[in-house]
């Protein structure tokens, strides 16, 4: 009898790589569902486009990198990176666009930094922010979401744009999102009121389009929570500081800033909270360090929407924490069993 | 009966594990049949080898000393039965490296006769001084039966300025499969009271906490049963919840009293004193009825062996002994190894652990979150052999190991609290410094990091690369130091020589100087009386020739 040499633990837990990565995929199933309620073929456009230059880049990058092929391509991570970058990219992208991004996601963010797990940012926010700067006319039209979209707009005219950019027997072409009409209404000094009177805002204080996406964001993220896969740090600590910040501008003067509900269910401020700032990659992985870590991402948000250039916040502050977070992981180490708080092996 | 609640403490992380108790804790503990010889190494504990007092060829009684304690950290070892001692030779032993060790080999006579090798027994040990008892306890070569193997004698000797508050005793037996501890607390738990009657009268202390598991329902209640039967109001038995590593002896203690273990120190330090059940009836056995350490209740277990159970057997039976007893192996041939895949990392680096898991039969001594896999199946049974725990891995289980993700599993689940991600950055770069900064050596390799790591990562051999490496390092750098010194102290030393011989030298010089100087001009002057003496002499006898 031979036996096989191991070493200690012989057992091992049930969960890996590839399924935290399909976890956070179904997680992500009911917030793309109503996006593509909202807007039909322009969604799967995008997210058939993204996965399939994602993964074809991953392959390409693993090749050149002379990596095992089969054990990284099957891990999904490639996809829920293109997945998050699917549904923050407006609707009916055109291809180019997401191949850019996509580019500077798996490629630049990603490979170049030496591959799953070496990455410092987050490679979906790299990528959107790349194209953001880049790009930002076709970045910023979204079409005007509309009750069973595909009603609407044909898999067919949607190929033409998609491709060609031909915009053919469209209806309605674009409409700000709710940040972007509140921020560029603000700054034409009219009154919240007012703009909030232009009628395409409803259930909690944005246009319910976005209310009710970022509603779904919130159940798939809840759900998250609930498998354990995430944390319960980051999600609080970003919607927590993002909420702190807006009531107290909000209560210092309700005309000239945003409530705290506009601010927690319109943009990607669930999707940050709960699929993007979670990113273990790229967070912070001391429990109090995440809550420095999201705090930060909630801080910046909020700064960046009020005052900055973009009304896209949450990529850029996610980006800017990602700089932060050795720092963070240095400085806010657990006390080790038997020793004092902060002491040195 | 009452039950006087008693607080509770929580650690850090840990795990609910598969633990499959039931494969071999149903049946009563099982007495097999002596193996054809017995292999006894001499090393059976943490510390130095023991004196051999004994030849090939010899015969022996049971009990009788092979091997003698005389000196420090010394454990002796004794004859499991009566018979021959056929040699004296280097045989494997358990060892992660598989390597092989002196060995008594002991063929049975069949007799299992005690001759006089029984020590003198002490009925009442109360009345027996604590020394005395605890140099019967070493004499009688007992270790901690846990598996850590440390001189039980040693840590029960405690030092008079720290006075132990509580002496706790860990029945929690965490690790998956193993149910020796389960079983021996409900077949012998009068024994273990009266082994834990007899440590606190040793160490002074009026408080014993047994903590057990809430799994092992049967075992609390044995011993509860025990304790009324005895009476003995200082001992509470405490059941625990179920939750791996709380059979870890710092984080046992934390669950009891609160307390943490300082860094680097022993229990002792914050006044405890920490045994296992087994070891508290093997006391029992040497003081009171004078038999030594020769026996140990163990599991054998395992999706590989056809009859899981328990056993009573002497130290020394080989494994394939035990095994052939308990429906020998359900697997006859090993698996074969999958191919490898390597993590990403550079030419020449340290790259064993990146293999993932593994699949195949495995021979485990030990649980098999902490044992160690065995290469043969000719090892001997010994006082640390608490399992024997044949594992199946089936093919679809093995998995490469991927880069590591950051998720934080592995600090959420350390009952230490430490970062064992930053230890395995840290390990991996060999960057020793920072490891050690962020508290390597408090990682009690539990493998509970490695066990939620969804990247198959195998933490816990990085760490103990580390570890080894650190320790070899240090003692390079001691030896270095000690030759350092040596060879200054030889430049001295023949420094100071060769100043003493130029002095004396210069010495000799000038006596010789001196001396020379004279003797030369004593010479000359003789010279010169002689040839003046001569000339007189020619003159005269010119002279008288030319007077005659």
């Amino acid at each position: 009898m031979i036996f096989s040499k191991r070493t200690s633990p012989y057992v091992s837990g049930k969960q890996d790589v590839s399924s935290i990565m399909r976890q956070v995929l179904y997680a992500l199933i009911p917030g793309t569902a109503v996006l593509i309620w909202y807007f039909g073929w322009g969604i799967l456009s995008n997210l058939v486009l993204a996965i399939v230059f994602a993964e074809l880049l991953e392959w390409g990058m693993l090749k050149l990198r002379q990596r095992p092929i089969r054990p990284f391509l099957s891990d999904y991570s490639a996809v829920v990176t293109a997945w998050l970058l699917a549904v923050a990219m407006p609707a009916f992208s055109p291809w180019w666009l997401i191949v850019i991004a996509m580019i500077f996601a798996i490629v630049i963010a990603k490979h170049l930094y030496g591959g799953l797990g070496y990455n410092p940012f987050n490679p979906a926010m790299i990528g959107y922010a790349a194209v953001l700067v880049s790009y930002p006319v076709q970045m910023t039209i979204w079409p005007a979401p509309v009750d069973f979209s595909f009603a609407q707009i044909s898999l067919g005219q949607t190929l033409q744009h998609v491709f060609a950019g031909s915009t053919q027997g469209w209806d309605a072409l674009s409409a700000a999102t709710p940040l972007d009409a509140v921020k560029v209404s603000l700054s034409l000094n009219k009154l919240l009121s007012e703009i909030y009177a232009t009628g395409q805002f409803g259930l909690l204080a944005g246009q319910a389009t976005w209310g009710w996406v970022n509603l779904a964001w919130l159940l798939g993220g809840l759900w998250l929570l609930w498998q354990r896969i995430i944390g319960w740090q980051i999600p609080v600590a970003l919607l927590g500081t993002l909420a702190v910040m807006a009531s107290v501008f909000w209560l210092i003067d309700p005309q000239a800033y945003a409530s705290p509900l506009f601010h927690l269910f319109s943009g990607a401020a669930m999707l940050g909270a709960f699929f993007i700032a979670t990113d273990p990659v790229s967070a912070s992985t001391t429990p109090t360090g995440k809550l420095f870590y999201a705090g930060g991402i909630g801080l910046f948000t909020y700064i960046i929407r009020t005052w900055g250039g973009y009304p896209d916040a949450i990529a850029f502050s996610v980006i800017i924490m990602n700089m932060a977070v050795p720092l963070l992981d240095y400085y806010t180490q657990p006390r080790v069993y038997g020793t004092k708080q902060g002491q040195r092996g | 009966m009452i039950q006087i609640l008693h607080k509770l403490w929580r650690n850090h992380g840990g795990l609910h594990l598969d633990y499959h108790k039931e494969d071999s804790n149903a049946a009563p503990t099982k007495h097999l049949p002596m193996a054809e010889e017995l292999i006894i190494p001499l090393q059976q504990h943490s510390g130095y080898k023991p004196t051999l007092t004994v030849n090939a060829g010899d015969y022996v009684y049971k009990g009788q000393e092979l091997a003698s304690h005389t000196g420090f950290m010394k454990v002796p070892v004794h004859a499991s039965t009566s018979g021959t001692i056929t040699a004296i030779e280097e045989r494997p032993i358990a060892h992660p490296s598989g390597l092989s060790d002196v060995c008594i080999i002991l063929k049975p006579d069949g007799k299992d006769d005690w001759g006089n090798a029984r020590m003198p027994t002490y009925p009442d040990p109360s009345q027996v001084d604590g020394e005395v008892l605890r140099q019967r306890i070493c004499a009688a070569g007992i270790v901690g039966m846990g598996g850590a193997v440390f001189p039980a004698a040693i840590k029960l000797n405690v030092h008079d300025n720290i006075p132990i508050e509580a002496l706790v005793i860990n029945g929690a037996e965490c690790e998956p499969y193993i149910t020796c501890d389960d079983r021996l607390m409900r077949e012998k738990p009068v024994e273990i009271l009266r082994g834990v009657q007899i440590m606190m009268h040793i160490i002074a202390t009026q408080r014993c906490l047994i903590g057990i598991e809430d799994n092992k329902p049967e075992a609390i209640a044995a011993m509860q049963a025990a304790r009324e039967e005895l009476g003995d109001q200082r001992i509470a038995i405490i059941p625990i919840p179920t939750l791996y590593p709380s059979g870890s002896e710092k984080q046992l203690i934390k669950i009891l009293t609160g307390k943490e273990v300082p860094s680097g120190g022993r229990p002792a330090t914050i006044g405890i004193v920490c045994h296992n059940p087994a070891t508290a009836r093997a006391i029992y056995r040497a003081v009171v009825l004078g038999e030594p350490l020769i026996d140990r209740y163990l599991t054998i277990t395992g999706k590989g062996v056809a009859q899981p159970c328990n056993v009573e057997v002497p130290l020394g039976t080989p494994i394939q002994h035990l095994i052939a007893h308990s429906g020998g192996y359900t697997q006859k041939k090993p698996l074969p190894s999958p191919p490898l895949i390597r993590e990403g990392s550079q030419e020449g680096s340290y790259s064993s652990p990146d293999k993932g898991r593994l699949g195949g039969v495995s021979l485990i001594m030990g649980g098999p979150m902490m044992g160690v896999s065995l290469h043969t199946d000719q090892i001997p049974v010994v006082k640390a052999t608490n399992c024997i725990l044949v594992s199946d891995i089936p093919e679809s289980e093995q998995q490469p190991a991927l880069p590591c993700i950051r998720c934080g599993r592995c600090a959420e689940a350390c009952p230490v609290t430490l970062l064992p991600q930053q230890l395995y950055w840290h390990s991996r770069a060999r960057d020793f410094d920072k490891a050690e900064q962020y508290h390597l050596f408090d990682c009690i390799e539990c493998g509970c990091c490695s066990y939620v790591c969804p990247s198959h990562i195998r933490l816990v051999d990085y760490y103990r690369f580390a570890k080894a490496e650190i320790r070899t390092q240090r003692e390079a750098k001691t030896k270095a130091n000690i030759a350092r010194e040596r060879h200054d102290f030889h430049q001295e030393r023949l420094e100071r020589a060769k100043r003493e011989k130029a002095e004396k030298l210069a010495k000799h010089k000038e006596q010789a100087q001196t001396t020379t100087d004279d003797g030369k001009k004593a010479a000359i002057q003789a010279a010169l009386e002689r040839a003046k003496a001569k000339k007189a002499e020619a003159a005269q006898t010119t002279t008288g020739e030319t007077t005659e």
